[in-house]
């Protein structure tokens, strides 16, 4: 058993402290260190650990504590940036430890770990320069360090796993014995970084950071947090989203045990604060509430579908993809095809629901929470404190899963709320399964009308994409809209660009959004519009190659991009397209760029004659540019298909009198073990570019699997999720 | 005050007689590693043992467990070793976010208690415990390696 830079030690010792001095969660003043979220040790503050610069840190024995400004909410993030500053610093790997800088402190120091925010699969790829040449500059500075000890020249010394060698002499010290020398110098003006060909621990599917924590109960996530004093409340918001507190009454629960405080906020919301969650819950329970919703009462899924199916045919839309005259080809084409697919609003139900510690007084503010993007929720901190942002701080816990979800600070802004109810007590806010369920940002709802025209070859002349729904930018972020449009919408089918360019060569073609937004309000959701867009592009693409009478991926190949196409080709080889499969299965096929990679999947399933689905076997391939951990980028691929086909098998979010309708894992199933397909996954690294990994995979899971389900029964889904779908022969 | 039978100690509570054991471990007992996810016996995050049995604690009012034995996550490393699944978990990097990861190895330790060498139709039926991240291909992986340790 390999464990890195951790060892067992009584719980006593691991739980997190109260105080905080300083910036950074961790501390020397407990005996013994101690731990907030995933930091092992709390002695990088102490007087001997000395700063190198934001990105590093040495301790006297050598230990070295790397700072992450991401969040780990499982994707591994800790781990692969701590590779690829290991790997420019030079040091002994096992001696490595993270820990988070607060978004206060990176305020203080004029951003100098730049942006915080968790999401769009940007860890690596957007920051893997930066901490890099930290890792860099910091290794130059110890050799310097040495060198200057020594009297010789930097030239003639070398480092390798924490240990400067005179290279003539071969004389030897530790990073550990030049740490306070090195912090002394100027970090060298310009560093050099290593090819990564010569990549040591980057590239290297080295175990994560973080795992004994998780295996022992150890590890703390925001719900665990604990401080003297602290109490427990829970929340109820009007159940339908824009919707109002009419009235409620205080009085019939303020005696209940435990009871402390029985507080509206925000106008929409009512909240108990108890000594514990189970007394605070029981309260909310019992508290006679009333609701003004107005008109919103009259939204439901119906009124929904409607509005969206005047948006497939309405004649304004923003046109994000065009070349030549699709209406034209597809006009004068032998052969037209035409389909309209659907998407449902879907929830991110991480499993540790949405919470945050708030301790707020007259002149502070300090909250305690898991959160996708630390300067956002200080941001929402100040603004509910009624605090200047340098008078509040957030400091980051392990998340219990984000996929989007955490990236908004509607929970933090409550907590805060809160706790400036009751100054100087800490309080806890938790939201119940029911109130995480009912009160997201959700997966958006769109619909798709797509119309292609084949000439009598059976090519490909022209197509026309008419999306219709809900814009995440412009509930959430109105200024990041362009003229009007939401540029987002067409992830996967952008024209051009490293982020989500469309792969396919099609002579005439239109893409276009007629944006209609109803209440309920959507959120970035892990893939955000790759998901559906693949759903659409990808299916469509199995119903021209049909109509055409043409295998899907040979019908694919002829119009996709080289990069698109070989890792297409990769996944179709490793699963063996083409060649016979047992009797009744079938491969369905997918592919997409997406977060700066791109992928594809083939999926192996068989439909048996009463409608039973089973997914056999999924095979995806990856190009991500460069790999920084193999063996985690096969978890987030395989990962991904567990999320990606939950969505597919069972994802669907509806609306009843203006309120959401499922309330917990009972009305929102999810995929088990027992439904999960062999994930066999492809790398296929061309090392020329740095994309994401996180996310991209979810979207070819569901095109590859319906595609599939077509050939196996010949029935084309078009509407997710599929448990609504009777596979049986001739139903 | 109340007596539990936790972890092979005799602890105290005051909680009241209908609070599901998930709460009165992590609020009354400091007992964290036990998670809530549902609180509808759904999702298994807090699984824990009671006289060996893997049991969802959201769904167990306190006043119903009486002196019967219960094991939480914390006390199977209590020595200072892990045990075979939990080692098996750490060579095969399982845990993603790691919230359900819990849950999941109680599930995983009953199981290999009740069925030493247990199949993938055994392991479908007894692990019915939800990891969003997705983890359940190494979940499987690291359940068939702890059972040839």
């Amino acid at each position: 058993m390999t464990i890195h830079q951790t060892s067992l030690r009584p719980s006593s010792l691991r739980r997190p402290s109260l105080r905080r001095r300083g910036f950074l969660v961790s501390g020397a003043a407990v005996a013994g260190g101690f731990s907030l979220g995933f930091s092992t040790f709390g002695t990088a503050h102490a007087a001997e650990a000395k700063e190198l610069n934001a990105w590093v840190v040495v301790m006297p024995d050598d230990k070295v504590v790397i700072r992450i400004a991401r969040s780990e909410m499982g994707q591994g993030t800790l781990t692969g940036l701590s590779q690829l500053v290991a790997e420019e610093l030079e040091c002994d790997w096992k001696k490595v430890t993270t820990e988070y800088p607060t978004p206060g402190e990176n305020l203080k120091r004029g951003r100098v770990w730049k942006n915080f925010s968790t999401g769009g699969s940007r860890g690596i790829r957007e920051s893997n320069q930066y901490v890099r040449e930290g890792g860099a500059m910091a290794r130059e500075m110890l050799i310097a360090a040495a060198a200057a000890q020594w009297k010789v020249p930097a030239a003639e010394c070398n480092a390798a796993s924490s240990v400067i060698t005179h290279k003539p002499s071969g004389k030897k010290l530790t990073y550990g014995a030049v740490a306070a020398a090195a912090a002394q110098l100027e970090p060298p003006k310009e560093v050099k970084l290593k090819d990564p060909k010569d990549w040591k621990i980057a590239g290297k599917p080295v175990k994560r950071l973080d795992t004994l924590d998780k295996v022992t109960g150890k590890q703390m996530y925001g719900i665990d947090f604990t401080m003297p004093g602290m109490l427990v409340a829970t929340v109820r918001a009007c159940p339908v989203i824009g919707g109002k507190l009419k009235s409620f009454d205080a009085a019939k629960v303020e005696k209940m045990p435990g009871v402390k405080k029985v507080v509206a906020i925000d106008g929409n919301a009512v909240v108990v604060v108890a000594d514990t969650y189970w007394n605070a819950r029981t309260a909310l329970a019992a508290l006679p509430t009333e609701w003004d919703i107005g008109d919103l009462g009259k939204v439901s899924s119906e009124t929904i579908t409607q509005m969206l199916t005047e948006g497939l045919i309405a004649p304004e839309a923003f046109v994000g993809n065009k070349v030549g005259d699709a209406k034209a080809a597809i006009d004068g084409a032998a052969k037209k095809v035409e389909a309209i697919y659907s998407f449902p609003y879907q929830h991110h139900v991480t499993m540790e629901p949405m919470n945050a510690t708030a301790l707020v007084t007259a002149d502070k503010c300090e909250v305690w929470c898991g959160t996708q993007n630390g300067e956002a929720a200080l941001a929402a901190a100040s603004e509910a404190a009624g605090l200047p942002i340098a008078k509040c701080d957030v400091i980051k816990l392990m998340l219990g899963g984000g996929f989007g979800r955490r990236g908004r600070s509607d929970y933090v802004r409550q907590a805060v709320l809160v706790a400036k109810e009751m100054p100087g007590t800490p309080v806890k806010l938790i939201w119940s399964r029911e109130e995480d369920m009912t009160h997201c940002q959700y997966h958006p709802i769109t619909m798709c009308k797509l119309t292609g025209g084949l000439d009598a070859q059976g090519n490909l002349v022209g197509l026309q994409v008419r999306i219709s729904g809900q814009s995440i930018l412009a509930s959430l972020l109105p200024g990041n809209l362009v003229n009007g449009m939401d540029p987002a919408t067409f992830q996967g089918l952008m024209a051009s660009g490293v982020e989500a360019a469309y792969g396919y060569n099609v002579p005439n073609l239109l893409i276009d959004h007629a944006m209609r937004n109803p209440h309920i309000t959507p959120g970035f959701w892990r893939g955000v519009n790759v998901n559906q867009n693949a759903v659409y592009m990808e299916c469509f693409m199995d119903e021209l190659a049909q109509a055409a009478g043409q295998d899907p991926l040979a019908f694919r190949m002829k119009l996709l991009k080289p990069k698109w196409a070989a890792v297409l080709k990769a996944a179709a080889d490793k699963a063996g397209y083409g060649k016979p499969l047992p009797a009744g299965h079938f491969h369905g096929i997918s592919q997409v760029m997406g977060y700066g990679s791109y992928v594809a999947g083939v999926a192996e399933v068989s439909v048996s004659p009463d409608g039973h689905l089973k997914i056999h076997k999924i095979t995806a391939a990856t190009n991500p540019g460069h790999v920084v951990n193999p063996a985690q980028i096969e978890r987030q691929v395989a990962g991904s298909f567990v999320y990606g086909l939950s969505a597919a098998l069972y994802g669907e979010i509806t609306v009843k009198d203006g309120a959401v309708e499922q309330t917990n894992f009972d009305s929102y199933n999810v995929m088990r073990m027992d439904e999960m397909p062999r994930v066999e996954t492809v790398l296929v690294p061309t090392n020329d570019f740095w994309g994401g990994v996180g996310e991209p995979t979810i979207a070819v899971a569901a095109p590859a699997v319906l595609n599939a389900i077509a050939k196996a029964t010949g029935k084309r889904v078009r509407n997710l999720p599929l448990m609504h779908h009777e596979l049986k022969k001739g139903a | 005050m109340a007596v539990l039978n936790v972890n092979g100690k005799a602890l105290n509570h005051s909680a009241d007689p209908r609070t599901p054991l998930l709460w009165v471990l992590r609020e009354q007992l400091a007992l964290t590693g036990t998670k809530y996810g549902c609180g509808i016996a759904q999702c298994g995050s807090c699984t824990v043992h009671i006289d060996g049995v893997a049991t969802r604690s959201c769904q167990v009012p306190v006043n119903s467990v009486g002196n019967r034995k219960i094991t939480t996550i914390e006390a199977l490393a209590a020595n200072g070793t892990l045990t075979k699944i939990q080692k098996a978990w750490v060579e095969l990097d399982v845990p993603q976010c790691g919230y359900c990861q819990s849950g999941m190895i109680m599930a995983a330790t009953a199981l290999l208690a009740a069925k030493p060498k247990p199949t993938d139709a055994d392991i479908d039926a007894a692990m019915t415990n939800i990891c969003r991240c997705g983890t359940y291909q190494q979940v499987r992986e690291a359940i068939h390696a702890a059972a040839k340790a």
